[in-house]
């Protein structure tokens, strides 16, 4: 199935422009240029920005560099969201390139978790495989896998080496064919129009009576308001990886080509843009 | 009690709260007498909600592991909104750990929630007998 296998390099390979600019505030020597990168959309703001770090503390005096984190149109970004959701959860539907803007000081401690190094990244990026498998697989399949796996899947998405990190992801994606999915589908959505965290329950694939579940029977389920027509229109927008995909496709599919690296479908409930 | 003092408690002891019995007594017990309260989240999804999403607070039953101190109190109800930050906040008071010490949370035995994810989704997702199962240890223990 090629054309299967080209879905998992799209995804994998989504890239938003980006345009980083210092945060007003922030003293500075000189005046700071934005700097502008393509940002892998299944990545971590803090894993693939060293290059913004280092070119803002050019400008700035050491004692004034504390922990970086970012932030969009007043909204610190969770750096422990993948780049993709964050971007399709906060700014879609607005002019490219995305426009972050940059701190160091003043650390929100209310809405973003720590980041002091790479391990902390890794940790939670394996930390979600590990959920997300005992909901596939009741954590067999991470289990049966030796440490060096799963340092290749952490390495192959540092490294931005799709062939490396899908070698072993594939094993994660599995199921014994008498199932025809996974015990349970490894989902989160989150909704632009609420403060509340993001929407996580048991959903099967498959429907008691043998028909697959699609996004959304998912979405009736669990976010009901997600799917509400009213006068015959749809007033939001169910966003994976930049794209809408159709309501009837089914979720097991979805699980396996759109999941992101953490082997969770991350959907973003937006406000469908009214012109 | 340390909780007294404090502004956010995260949880409350439990009326039935098994003080003194060791690790697995109070596990076994639990079990047999939530049994009828909460189907386990192992059904379709469809029917286990209804009785979950009734519960305002959790029965949260937590463990040490390895040579962590054990909480004296072992099982608390706690609200679904509570985070896993705050609970660890709570039980480094509770435990009179520092500051600096660290406390990690496992679900399952297999993975250390974030610490931004409520109790009350971990429970829907990994809850069973009425109850979520945590284990708590000072250093590393899975993964």
């Amino acid at each position: 199935m090629t054309d299967d296998k080209d879905v998992l390099r799209d995804v994998w390979f989504g890239r938003i422009p980006t345009c980083f600019t210092l945060y007003q505030d922030e003293i500075t020597e000189r005046e700071a240029e934005p700097y502008y990168l393509l940002l892998p959309r299944i990545s971590y703001l803090t894993l693939v920005t060293d290059k913004v770090k280092k070119h803002f503390q050019k400008v700035m005096r050491q004692e004034e560099v504390n922990e970086i984190w970012f932030e969009y149109e007043g909204t610190p970004l969770k750096w422990h969201y993948p780049i993709g959701l964050l971007f399709d959860l906060h700014a879609s539907n607005t002019a490219l390139p995305w426009s972050i803007t940059v701190h160091f000081k003043n650390f929100p401690e209310k809405d973003l978790l720590h980041c002091h190094s790479k391990d902390v990244i890794e940790a939670h990026f394996m930390a979600s495989i590990k959920e997300a498998d005992a909901l596939k697989h009741k954590s067999q399949v991470i289990n049966e896998m030796q440490k060096k796996d799963h340092k290749q899947l952490w390495m192959g998405l540092q490294n931005d080496k799709f062939e490396q990190f899908w070698a072993i992801n594939r094993k994660l994606m599995e199921y014994p064919t008498e199932d025809s999915g996974f015990r349970y589908i490894p989902f989160r959505i989150y909704q632009a129009t609420t403060e509340r965290p993001f929407i996580q329950k048991l959903f099967r694939p498959i429907a008691s009576g043998g028909q697959m579940h699609t996004l959304g029977d998912l979405l009736k389920d669990v976010c009901p308001s997600a799917v509400d027509h009213e006068d015959g229109e749809q007033k939001t927008q169910v966003m994976i990886h930049g794209i809408e995909p159709m309501l009837e496709t089914p979720i097991q599919w979805l699980s396996e080509h759109m999941s992101y690296p953490d082997n969770f479908l991350h959907i973003s409930i937006i406000p469908r843009p009214t012109d | 009690m340390a909780e007294v003092e404090e502004q956010p408690v995260p949880a409350s002891p439990q009326s039935e709260e098994r003080s003194e019995a060791g690790e697995e007594a109070p596990d076994g017990g639990a079990v047999a007498a939530a049994a009828d309260a909460v189907p386990p989240p192992a059904g379709s999804p469809g029917t286990e909600e209804a009785a979950g999403d009734m519960k305002k607070k959790i029965d949260v039953l937590l463990k040490a592991v390895g040579d962590t101190p054990i909480m004296k109190t072992k099982k608390w109800a706690v609200e679904r909104t509570r985070t896993i930050q705050s609970l660890v906040d709570f039980m480094k008071k509770f435990l009179k750990l520092m500051a600096s010490e660290q406390l990690f949370i496992y679900v399952n035995q297999s993975f250390a929630p974030s610490p931004d994810q409520e109790i009350g989704t971990l429970y829907e997702c990994f809850g069973s007998d009425g109850k979520l199962v945590l284990h708590y240890c000072k250093t590393q223990a899975w993964g």
